[in-house]
Parts: structure tokens; sequence; C-alpha cells
């Protein structure tokens, strides 16, 4: 459990206000001259010592990340991209994060785009968040108004400026190569990598790009140091994460808590515990649609990290946790997000293209009951043929849930799709009309 | 030099190159869909999946750019998964039509799933159907059939330099299309058929009329224009049923231009097949042994200068030879001319009526001049290599007047003479441009030189050139852009009466009794009572003016030499037969020698053949280079030429596809509000 002390996000549910002022009492904005003088190479390796990985589903370290960035300018300037398109199911956190929390991203804008010699930041924000956009606006009109950001931003002559884009509707955008094109105005579609976008990026320039609430984050550790926050938390997994919680819980919220924190504990003290009570519980899907859902015994010791997950055949992910309790049809779930993957798919590359169709059609049998014996191992195998042979993520985005579910609720689909055949099949049935003559041939020519 | 392994095979390879490249180096093949040498890396059929030593998942190998001390496998049962994979996907939703599609025979997919993929389909589900869409009257779209590879989208957005094509849509509902429903602009559009690896984008005029294994392949050479480019001619029996193109790095690449590809239906109507007469106003049928003695009676009966002949745009050296032989041996006369305008050409030397920097120098130059030339429609595939040489060097392009879309950006100058008095004088910001570039490029067109001007404005940048070192042994910026496929064939042969066409002058004034015309159908002049001779393939304007027709061959129906812009010799093989009675035209020469000498010219055509090379060699040995007095200058306007790009050669103009091809281009302007 998280001590209030050691919460970074205090105004999570904007019982302090969101503007300037309120910001500037809860610690925003305090010494960000003395932050940034402290240097680059200061800045990258208390991010480095402080452990802290994406937030934005990956789970990359973001130390290593900005290294990549060249160390001089050269002749292309450096970006700074924040990923505020969050498309994945289950996920709400960088809206809060970006209605009442904005001035700890711009203050991490400005502290991380010094970082990586960028100048100019872009704020992709999905189009569906108007209004939590038009509020970030606000808030940096008001950062500008009294030059936090701008020339010679906070004092640290440092100019810096802040651009908000909005998107139009396209999961597929939050893929960091995908959102790139996007903002250049060409259709969302993922590059091949190699080459990275930390070489070449928005506009063939080397951009850094990261999640709201990785950069959200990043002044406060470096203002309370990368000591603190890797006391939090276990390790290779520190520090806070904000949870996520909806499905069929009793009190469905955003809660930020430590990571490494039991999944009992989350829903049980958090979310009011699973509706019908902890029995009723059948399936968890702990890190937004991407991962593979997981039964109840493995729920009932499940740590909330990134590297036990793994262990688990799950992961971490975005941290949007989905309770499924036993009131909810598991494979009927399963293919109302096959069919959020069919729909989002871009179509550059044939599997993803063709399986996402496909799995959906076979999951969408499946529940109805008319599927036949073997498509539940083709089911696995096309999966298997789609995940690592795709040019972005979202290909074994799409084909990870599926196999948790067969993985895990094979008994379910078994029982519900009748696989035995009405007949039996005996040996004395022909299967060709005149089979009998064939037999009395063979029995002749062998006597 | 990078060293890499390759199925524990060692090899060598340069810098730069993707590991699909080193792969095929090491003599190991792998299927992909959507790589094409010539085309940007797209990567997204996922079909070149190799093993790589250090990745946990397989990589594009034509995306990965190889480095020192790789490891690929490509004969693992990892690779051999992923391939059977894709396949299975791409055929997932790819329609049952082999039987009914072009492409069976010659379809990448086929091939590709004999090979790599699965014997059984385990899909059970609806195939996706897509509507069919309409890119002009030449290219035919089943895009059901569409694997989404993009090969179409980045050829013309690249090489054609029209970005018409493009994907809608998203996932399974991504579909290609220009998305306006009208032709596509470019002259090049057809070449999307060979590049779409399944039989989504087909040859209209060529649907369902043969099997590709049925046809018989030969090798020659294009003459629609003056590029010379390599073709390959499918023929079914007497038939020409397509055109396809050849690979030549130096002149086509892998490209060949609609008219090039289409205009071969022209050879199946208005064929010539038989000799005719002209008897009150209508042609009548007459033997070969009767129209060779109206015409022996005719030229005993006429002196040797009141003879004159004129060799086409289509004529092919061994024809030219022959005229030429029969003009100075058999009839004396000296009137034989292969140019059809008053261009102006100066004989003195090779470099002076040809593209000097080659094709392919076009990909190095800096700076291009275009001066009363259109490159878009006099050469489509010059100017395809112009557009290359724009994408990666991004050299500075002029042209004296507006000259249309050319699919790169150019700036236009003034379109007078008093222009290029100044760049030679060093009083325009070109000449500095000029002086400072390390290899430039001056392109003349015909129009110019055609003008009055034509000899001042060749003869004084020629001076402009040498004087600033642009023309040296490296390095020759001066280039003609030629109007025919004769053209510096023509020149090769010295069938030049005088410097300023006086045949043709006396043509027009009507001074001489007997006239040959040897395919040349664009000569206007107003008949009197000449006596002319016809020997040609098709008839046309020169057939309808004529008193005597003899059939002759097209070009796909003999072998010949032809001579390309840049002056390379190339041979065009024979590909099928003359209809009819018609012969092949040295034929007619020497037969017509025989009669009034009692001697064949030549004995058969392997002795013209080698009798033309020779005198061509010994040409080449005499060349001078004089300097040239340049004559006073005179104030016109530089104009080019209109072009009908789909009728300007005979064969074009006879051509049911040309036809098309120029009425939805004329629809293509109409705006649909003109009542």
């Amino acid at each position: 459990m998280l001590e209030d002390k050691n919460r970074i996000f205090q105004n999570l549910y904007n019982d302090l206000g969101s503007d300037l002022t309120s910001a500037q009492k809860r610690g925003d904005w305090k010494d960000t001259k003395e932050i940034i003088s402290k240097g680059r190479e200061w800045i990258i390796n208390e991010i480095k010592s402080s452990e802290l990985r994406g937030r934005g589903g990956a789970g990359f370290p973001t130390g290593l990340k900005w290294s990549f960035a060249p160390k001089e300018v050269g002749s292309r300037p450096h970006y700074l991209v924040i990923n505020a398109d969050e498309s994945e199911p289950g996920t709400c956190k960088d809206r809060d994060i970006l209605r009442f929390e904005p001035h700890k991203l711009i203050e991490g804008c400005l502290i991380s785009a010094y970082a990586v010699n960028a100048n100019v930041c872009y704020i992709y924000i999905r189009g569906e968040y108007f209004n939590e956009g038009q509020k970030l606006q606000k808030a940096i009109d008001e950062a500008y108004s009294k030059n936090l950001i701008g020339k010679n931003a906070s004092g640290s002559n440092w100019n810096f400026d802040i651009f908000i884009h909005y998107g139009a509707g396209a999961y597929i955008c939050g893929e960091e190569t995908a959102l790139l094109e996007s903002l250049e105005g060409k259709k969302g579609q993922p590059r091949l990598k190699p080459p990275f976008p930390a070489l070449i990026g928005l506009y063939g320039c080397p951009t850094i790009i990261n999640n709201v609430e990785t950069i959200a984050v990043v002044p406060t550790i470096l203002k309370r140091g990368s000591k603190w926050f890797s006391s939090i938390g276990k390790p290779k997994n520190r520090g806070t994460k904000i949870f996520c919680i909806s499905g069929n819980v009793n009190n469905p919220c955003n809660v930020e808590e430590e990571m490494g924190i039991s999944l009992k504990d989350l829903i049980e003290k958090h979310a009011g515990g699973v509706i019908g009570g902890w029995e009723n519980l059948k399936a968890v899907i702990p890190g937004g649609s991407s991962m593979p859902m997981l039964p109840k015994d493995i729920c009932e010791n499940l740590k909330m990290d990134f590297d036990s997950l793994v262990e688990q055949k799950s992961g971490l992910g975005t941290a949007g946790i989905v309770v499924i309790n036993k009131d909810q049809d598991i494979i009927k779930c399963m293919a109302r997000i096959a069919r959020f993957y069919k729909h989002e798919s871009c179509g550059q590359c044939t599997p993803c293209r063709e399986g996402s169709g496909w799995m959906w059609r076979m999951l969408e049998r499946m529940a109805k009951g008319e599927a036949s014996r073997e498509e539940v191992d083709m089911l696995m195998d096309v999966t298997q043929q789609i995940e690592g042979h795709t040019i972005c993520a979202f290909g074994e985005g799409s084909a990870w849930p599926v196999q948790g579910l067969l993985r895990h609720f094979k008994k379910e689909i078994v029982k519900r799709n009748n696989f035995n055949p009405l007949v039996n099949k005996s040996n004395k049935i022909p299967y060709l009309v005149d089979q009998h003559l064939l037999e009395k041939d063979n029995a002749e020519i062998k006597s | 030099m990078l060293k890499l392994k390759v199925n524990d095979k060692d090899i060598e390879i340069d810098e730069g190159l993707t590991v699909l490249q080193a792969c095929e180096k090491a003599g190991v093949e792998i299927p992909r869909f959507c790589y094409h040498e010539k085309l940007s890396i797209a990567g997204n059929c996922r079909m070149c999946l190799v093993e790589m030593e250090k990745s946990p998942k397989p990589i594009a190998s034509c995306a990965m750019p190889a480095t020192e001390g790789m490891n690929i496998k490509t004969n693992t049962p990892l690779v051999e998964k992923a391939r059977k994979g894709v396949m299975e996907f791409l055929l997932a939703n790819h329609p049952l039509d082999c039987p009914v599609c072009d492409q069976g025979g010659e379809c990448d997919l086929q091939d590709q799933s004999m090979y790599y993929g699965i014997d059984k389909s385990r899909f059970k589900e609806n195939k996706r159907d897509v509507p069919e869409k309409y890119m002009g009257p030449l290219i035919k779209t089943q895009m059901t059939r569409c694997i989404h590879c993009t090969r179409c989208i980045r050829f013309a957005t690249e090489v054609a330099g029209v970005p018409e094509l493009g994907a809608i849509g998203r996932g399974e509902n991504m579909q290609i299309t220009t998305y306006l429903e009208k032709s596509m602009e470019s002259e090049l559009s057809a070449n999307v058929i060979d590049l779409c690896p399944v039989g989504a984008l087909t040859s209209k005029p060529y649907v369902f009329e043969a099997r590709p294994w049925e046809l018989k392949k030969t090798e020659t050479i294009d003459v629609m224009d003056s590029v010379g480019s390599n073709i390959r001619v499918d023929t079914y029996g007497w038939e020409v049923k397509r055109i396809m193109p050849r690979i030549n790095e130096e002149i086509n690449e892998e490209w060949i231009s609609d008219k090039t590809r289409y205009a071969c239906d022209g050879l199946k109507s208005q064929r010539l097949d038989n000799p005719y007469k002209k008897v009150g106003g209508e042609f009548k049928k007459i033997s070969w042994k009767e129209a060779y003695e109206i015409v022996v009676e005719k030229i005993k009966l006429t002196s040797a200068d009141k003879i004159a002949g004129f060799t086409g745009d289509l004529t092919n050296l061994e024809t030219m030879y022959v005229a030429k032989d029969f003009f100075e041996k058999t009839i004396k006369s000296k009137n034989l001319e292969s140019r059809d305008d008053n261009a102006y050409v100066n004989l003195d030397s090779r470099t002076n009526y040809i593209f000097n920097s080659q094709i392919s120098g076009i990909e190095e130059s800096d700076l291009i001049l275009l001066v009363g030339a259109n490159p878009r429609l006099e050469a489509t595939i010059l100017n395809a290599r112009i557009r290359k040489s724009y994408l990666t060097n991004k050299p500075n392009i002029y042209s004296l007047g507006d000259i249309g879309d050319q699919t790169y950006p150019y700036e236009v100058l003034d379109n007078k003479t008093s222009t290029i008095k100044n760049i030679c004088e060093n009083k325009s910001e070109v000449s500095e441009k000029i002086k400072n570039s390390k290899k430039p490029l001056i392109i003349l067109g015909n129009s110019v030189l055609n003008m009055k001007s034509g000899k001042f404005i060749f003869e004084s940048f020629k001076k402009y050139l040498i004087d600033n070192n642009k023309i040296n042994e490296d390095w020759n910026s001066l280039n003609i852009l030629s109007k025919h496929a004769a053209t510096v064939g023509g020149f090769d042969l010295d069938i030049v009466s005088a410097e300023n066409n006086l045949t043709l002058e006396t043509l027009k004034k009507n001074n001489f009794e007997i006239v040959f015309l040897i395919g040349q159908d664009n000569i206007n002049f107003k008949k009197k009572n000449e006596f002319i001779i016809y020997i040609g393939s098709h008839g046309d304007k020169g057939a309808e003016l004529s008193d005597i027709v003899l059939p002759g061959a097209a070009y796909t129906e003999q072998d010949a030499h032809f001579v390309n812009l840049e002056g390379k010799i190339q041979k065009a093989y024979q590909a099928s037969f003359p209809p009819g009675e018609a012969k092949e035209d040295y034929q007619i020469f020497n037969e017509l020698s025989e009669l009034l000498k009692r001697k064949k010219l030549f004995r058969d055509k392997e002795e013209l053949t080698d009798n033309l090379l020779n005198y061509l060699d010994i040409k080449k040995k005499k060349e001078t280079l004089n300097d040239c007095m340049i004559p006073d200058f005179i104030e016109e306007k530089i104009i080019v030429d209109e072009i009908d790009y789909y009728y300007s050669n005979v064969v074009a103009r006879a051509s049911k596809t040309m036809s098309e091809c120029r009425n939805s281009k004329i629809n293509v302007k109409r705006t649909g509000t003109e009542g």
C-alpha cells in the first residue's frame, strides 16, 4: 500500500484544483531552473538510476531511451513528442493527468526536452479527448503567460515551445511510428524499425517519444531524488503507477499505487471488491486489452509489476485492469475484443490485416457454439502465425488476448461447442458406396 | 565490404545493401511481393522474413540493412512456418480466380505458393469482395485480387510522378484506388501491370487473349519514339499479342511507355497486304510483276534529277541503306532525304546530332536546360530518367517556355531566342549556374532545330559550352532530342540532301516527277502531277496520296538495326510475318534494281547488314570537328510543336487502343459543365 507522502499525483480526483496557483501550492514549477542548471548528464543519469520504465505499455527503461538521442544537435533539430493517444481499452489514466495535473506534464516536458536537446514538443492527444485537450491548452497558455515555458523557459536559458495536435480516432496512432506519421500529416501507418525514432523520427529528425505518465513523473523524481523513487516497488520495477480498475467491480476508479502491490489488495481495498465477492471472480485482464487474461487461481497471489506478470505469461502494459466475474460470457468478451483489433488494424502488413478478421470470425462462431473441433488448435496456430511477423506490435496485441483465452479457458470453449459429432463413426459404415466391393476385392487378392 | 554469413556460407557484400540483396548474392532465393529493386522499400508483405541469430522474432530481409557479422538463416523451421503463415493469410481473402485471371502462368502468388505455401486451405469464412475501379482504357482492375503490396502506389508516386493511386480504408477494408475514377494521367501508367504481382491490375486490351505459355517471345527494339526501348514481343502465330519491357539499365531500365506497349494492335489493322495501283481515284489490286513493270517504266522515262525519295520515321537502317544504294547506284539521283522538316543538322561529327550525355548520364547531372523540348511527350522514358535524377540529385531544371506538367518542377525562362543569346553572352543568371555546374545538360528539341534560328541556336550553344569546358572527353553537355526512331540512323547514313533540306523545298514547289515515299507519312505537300510510289506497311496519308503502293513490313516483321537517340545501334529481331503479299523492304529495292540494271544490289540480307555496319564503322573514323560559323541573330519565339501523343506515327494511328486513350484524355479535360 502506498503512503500518502509518497504519492506523486496529489490531485488525481481534482479536489485541490488544476490551475497554476493550486499546482504551485502542491510543489509544481518549484526549483525548475535549478534542476535544469544541473545539466543534461545529471538528469539522464538520475532517470537511469531511478529505473523508471515507460508507462505507455512497453515498459522500456526511459533513461536508456533518452540516451539514444544524439548528444550534440547536428544538422537536424531534436523533437520531443508526448503520446497522449490513450486508446487502449481499459486505460483512462492519461485523461486524469491531462485534466487535473497538466502542470506536472508541462514541467516534465520542459525538463525532458532540455535533457534530449529538443526545443519543440508536440503533444498528440486522441481526438476524442477534445475537452481534456482544451484544459491542457489552457494550462499551457497559463504557463506561457508566466514565462514558465517559451523563450528562456523558467529563466533557464532554454527556449521551449509546446504544441497540441489532435488525433482522429485511430488506435494504431498510439504506436510511436504511426503517431509520427500522423503528426507529419500522412496516413497513420507504422514505419519499419530499424531505423528507430531516436535517430530518424519526426520529419527524419531525432525524436524522443514518451507516454504522458512517464513524462509527468519526471519532475517529481528529479526533485525528490532517484533514491526515493527506487525505494518504492521492487528491483527493476520501481516507483508508483496509476492503475485503472474497471469491469465488474463495485467502485471502478483510478488509483496511484506502488509497483508490486498485490492484485487482491488493489481490487478489494481501492475498487470496492468484485461484484458478488472475490469468489465470483472469473478472470482479470491485467494491463489493457492487449494483454492475455489471467484466471482466478493465478490472481490469488498475483503481484502487479512488469516482471511478475511476464512470468505468468501476461504483461503489465498500461495497468488498465479489467475484472471479469462469473456473470459474464468470457468467450463473447474475447470475441468483442477481437472485433476491436480487426477494426483498428491499419492494413499495412499481411498477417495482421487478414489474421485479425479471421480470428474475430472464429471467436464469434465459438461464442455462438458453432465452431468445429479443429478450430481451437487452428486458432492457436493462427495467433502464432501473427505474432512476431508484423511490422509493429499491434500483431502481438491482437494475438495475445486470444492466446490467453485458449490457454486458460479451453474447457469453456469445448463445453460451449458440442464438438462431438451427431453420428459416431463406426467401421462398418462404408464411406464409399462400393466400399464393400473394395474390401471383397482386397480379400480375394490376399487369398 | 562487409562480411556476413548466409546459411553458414560466408559472403562479402558492399555497404548499403539489405539482407535480401545479400542473400541473393549468396544464391539463396527469398520470396517477396512488395520489394522491387527500382522502388522504395515498403516491407509490408512480410513474405521475406528470415531468421537472424540475435533476434527473437524473424526480420524482414528487404528492410534490414546488412551489417558486419550477421548470421542469416533461411532454411530453418521458423522461417518455413513464417512463410507458410504469411502465404496462408494472403490466400485467405484472395478469390479463386486462377482459371479466369490473366496473370495465371506468370503470377508471383501462384509461383510462391507452390514453393513456399501450404497445400490445403483452412479458411472457412466468406472472402471479402471489393468493387472494381476504373483506371482508364489501358488498365483492367479486379481489386478483389489485390494483396496490398503497394507497388503500384509507390511506382505512380515515385517513378511516374503522378501521385494518383492511394489506399483508402483501414484494416481489412483497405482498397487501392484512384478515388477519382478517371484514367491515370501518366504516359508510364501501364507499367503498373508488370509490377502487380497478382492479377489485380492487368492489361485491358490484352484481356482474355492468351496464356503466357502459348506465346512465342522475341526480343526486339521499339520504334514508337527515338529512345529505342528494349522490348519483348509476344506473338501467337502471326498476331502480335502484347509487348513487354526488357531490362536495359542504360536505356529504359524496366519501363516502357504506354504507346510502346499498346500501339501493337495497330499492326493488325490498316495493313497494306497487296500492291495497289490508283486508277481513276480508286485503288485497284495488281500483282507484284505488274507493279514492278509500271515503276520501272516510269523510272526509265524520267531523268535522275527529277526523282526524289524520302525515308520515314519508323524506317530501319537496312532499308535506308538499300534505298541509299538504290538512289546512288541504280537511279543515280542525289535526292534522298530522311528528314520531314527543315531541321538543322551538322553532319561533321556524330556528337552534333545525338544525345551525348547518354540517358544514364542524366542521373549524374546537376543542371538541366530544356530548349524547345517536351520530354514527357517526345521521349517518355527519358523524362522518367530526368525525374529519377530530380529525386536523387535535385538538379536545377530550367525550360524555355512553359511545356506543361513534366512530373518535376522546373523554372520557366522567357521563350525567345534573345534568352539564348543572353545565356551565351554571359548576360543571364543561368549562365553563372551553367558555368558553376559540374555536369550540366542542355537538351535541344526538334522544334528548335526546325526554326529559322535553328543553326544559330545550335552553334551558339556549342561554342559557349566548348568555351566553358562543358564539352570535354568526360562529358558532353549538348544533347539533341531526336524526333523519330529513324532520325539518328538517317544522319549516320548521310541521308541528308543539303543543309536546308533542298529536296523538301523542291518537293513543295512540285518540281519532281517521281517521288518515293519509304514509310513517310508526315510530309504535307499539295500533289500536282507527281508519280508517287509508297513503300510501307500501313495505309495512311502517304498511301492515300500515292499512285502505286508497294506493301512492306512493319518493325516487328523484319530483322533490322536501329540507332537510338544516344547513338547506340541495337538489333531488332523478327517476331512475325508481313501479311498477304507484303515483302520485307529491302527485297523490294533489290528486285527493282534487278529489273533496272539486271543486277541485285545485295545477294541476301546478311550481305546488306555487313555492308551497312562496315559503312557505319568507316564513318565513325572520319570525324571532323570543324568550327562552324554562327549565323546572324534573328529574334524569334520558341514554341514547342504540338504533339498528338497517341497519334504520332502510322502504327499508333491505326491502333484502336490509342484512339481510346486519346479519347479518354480529351474527356478528362472536360469539366462536365459544358452544357
